[in-house]
């Protein structure tokens, strides 16, 4: 009690403590400014933004969003962003944890410099990378590797700009992760593969989880680059943010919201089922 | 209005059938150092906003209009971007004094919301401050040999141009090509199969029309259907590309607009835009003039300097396809427009 009252100077009385003891909350005056904030940063900048998009789509009715998703053009775009999505999603969950592993646990030359530069995608400005992407694995390509204007475009770039989100989520939790439960596995003799398993796997599963939903919105959302790289052809390399630009550019504000709101609704659920997924998981250990 | 400038821009399509050049009507406009007045060295600043591709033009013609009278002491603040996405940034509150972009159906947007004078096309270009024409553009020495719009449907060559749906003034490009199987006399249907054969040797579809010079350039296609000024743009930069300017082409006018509440300097800016030495300068970057009687010189980077800008047998207008609202919606509509069906239908078959 004594400790409490020396770092929070001005801390609750203790009736205030009772009061709010006794409700479903634990809010005192400072952290209910806190979350007053929270919540009013958050409206404005995420939860007003999205509400007028639903808002926009829901303009053209019922009707309006059947017509819109109807359109084979634009059904097409919707599934190629998310089946690349996914297995970009799925890419980085593997990889992403062998690179987290490796610049965690191995000690060798050039790792200070890899752990820099696993952030550059985030760095660079998509459309460049998009350019950078297009002269190493366009029709010049220096290594004989042109995948310009096929799906493959589209897998690379979206590996490219996800990249580091699995990475650096993963990084902080295995290096705060206590040794000593892997050396008991070890010692009580599993094997490396049953140790990582059964004692490592499980304590870096959330992280994982978390990477990979970030890694799945943010493909899904990708635009700069890819279209240099992709062709953006109908039916075939055209993703949802260039089908969203051309309702734009046409006027169909509500049919570009529709497309919007339909990836919004599949990323939310994509995001809550990896969450549900990884705690399941991980109670089952 | 509109309609008188819909027969304007019909007067000059004859016009430039025998000139070759842009020229939308005779009467060149009032010079600017006859109107001194307005301007005055007092420090004013104009803000720009301009689709993306007359910026190096625009550049050039701010610094020259500086030493006149009228432009001394202004400064600018600029904006640059997508034609669409500056019209539609203007139109929900980005200030601007002077627009300058792609499509007129960028300037309507602005009339519509009470930005831009309904009267805003009535002068003698018809609103219009700067012209280009499609061409072909080419791999040095044109391996393919490509001479017109019927090459551009052999087997084994790839095309590139921009997307239509998503870029407004990619739409140029497209219209240029249905106008060409048109003008021959052919039928709609006949246009409708040349697009499709069109969109099969089509190998990507850029966002903008600086991305497809930038994947084109990045080795990616025979052929990119662009602008003329943007071709000759490229080579004055160094690129490693030819064109050819087809024997029917359509004739790109981009449009250019003072907004109401306006400082008064963009007036005289528009003056001196529209005037003989503002054309001179937009010619050395490629455009074609829009008035009679510039003294162009020669212009590097055109295949010849000395004849920048040769007139093709045939030069088609938008007015040629009812105007820009009526093309729109026929032609580019996401659901019912030709081109986006013809881009579905070559989608499935290949």
């Amino acid at each position: 009690m004594r400790t409490a009252k020396l770092i929070g100077g001005h801390g609750p009385s203790p009736r205030a403590v009772r009061r709010f003891a006794a409700s479903r909350t634990n809010l005192t005056p400072p952290t209910a400014l806190g979350l007053g904030v929270s919540v009013l940063w958050f409206s404005i900048l995420v939860l007003l933004p999205l509400a007028a998009v639903a808002a926009t789509a829901a303009t053209g009715g019922w009707a309006g969003f059947v017509h819109t998703l109807a359109s084979p053009q634009t059904a097409a775009a919707i599934w190629l962003t998310l089946v690349e999505a996914t297995l970009v999603t799925l890419l980085n969950v593997v990889v992403g944890t062998i690179l987290a592993w490796v610049l965690v646990r191995d000690r060798f030359p050039g790792k200070r410099l890899l752990d820099t530069v696993i952030d550059v995608p985030f760095a660079l400005p998509t459309i460049v990378a998009g350019l950078v992407l297009l002269m190493l694995y366009g029709p010049r390509s220096p290594i004989g590797l042109d995948v310009s204007n096929t799906r493959t475009a589209v897998f690379l770039a979206y590996a490219f700009v996800t990249l580091p989100f699995v990475v650096r989520s993963v990084q902080p939790v295995l290096e705060a992760l206590d040794r000593d439960a892997e050396e008991a596995a070890v010692s009580l003799g599993a094997s490396p593969l049953v140790t990582f398993r059964r004692v490592i796997l499980p304590s870096l599963l959330p992280a994982i989880a978390s990477g990979a939903a970030l890694s799945f919105a943010r493909a899904a959302s990708e635009y700069g680059s890819l279209v240099l790289i992709s062709g953006n052809l109908a039916l075939r390399t055209e993703v949802t943010s260039v089908r969203i630009l051309t309702y734009i550019e046409n006027g169909s504000l509500s049919s570009a919201a529709v497309v919007a709101t339909v990836l919004l609704a599949v990323a939310l659920v994509v995001i809550v089922g990896i969450d549900v997924g990884q705690r399941r998981l991980v109670r089952r250990g | 209005m509109r309609v008188s400038g819909v027969r304007l821009a019909g007067v000059a399509a004859l016009g430039a059938l025998l000139l070759g050049g842009c020229s939308v009507g005779s009467a060149a406009p009032s010079g600017t150092l006859g109107s001194s007045a307005r301007g005055g060295a007092t420090a004013t600043t104009l803000d720009l906003v301009a689709f993306s591709v007359p910026k190096a033009a625009d550049g050039a013609l701010e610094a020259a209009w500086a030493k006149t009278p009228d432009g001394e002491g202004v400064t600018w603040t600029e904006s640059y971007g997508a034609s669409g996405d500056q019209s539609r940034a203007v139109a929900s509150g980005l200030h601007a004094d002077f627009v300058h972009f792609s499509l007129e159906s960028d300037v309507t947007r602005l009339v519509d919301a009470g930005l831009v004078a309904e009267d805003w096309n009535a002068g003698p270009t018809a609103g219009i401050v700067s012209c280009s024409v499609v061409v072909l553009v080419v791999r040095p020495g044109n391996p393919k040999n490509i001479a017109g719009w019927d090459d551009l449907i052999k087997d084994g060559v790839q095309v590139i141009t921009p997307n239509p749906g998503s870029s407004g003034s990619a739409r140029w490009n497209i219209l240029a090509a249905w106008g060409s199987a048109i003008a021959d006399g052919g039928t709609e249907a006949e246009a409708e199969t040349y697009i499709s054969n069109l969109f099969r040797n089509v190998v990507a579809l850029p966002g903008s029309s600086r991305d497809a010079t930038s994947a084109f350039l990045s080795g990616t296609g025979d052929v990119l259907v662009s602008y003329e000024n943007e071709a000759i743009l490229a080579k004055q930069n160094g690129e490693a590309l030819d064109y050819v300017v087809p024997d029917i082409t359509l004739r790109i006018d981009n449009p250019g607009a003072v907004l109401m509440g306006a400082k008064p300097q963009a007036e005289a800016w528009l003056d001196y835009i529209l005037s003989p030495a503002g054309q001179a300068i937009y010619a050395q970057f490629g455009f074609r003039p829009v008035i009679d009687g510039v003294a162009i010189g020669s212009v590097n980077g055109a295949n010849d300097p000395k004849n920048p800008f040769p007139a093709p047998e045939q030069l088609l207008t938008i007015a040629d396809f009812g105007g820009w609202p009526t093309a729109s919606a026929k032609f580019f509509d996401p659901d019912t427009g030709i081109i986006s069906k013809i881009q579905v239908a070559t989608g499935k078959s290949s």
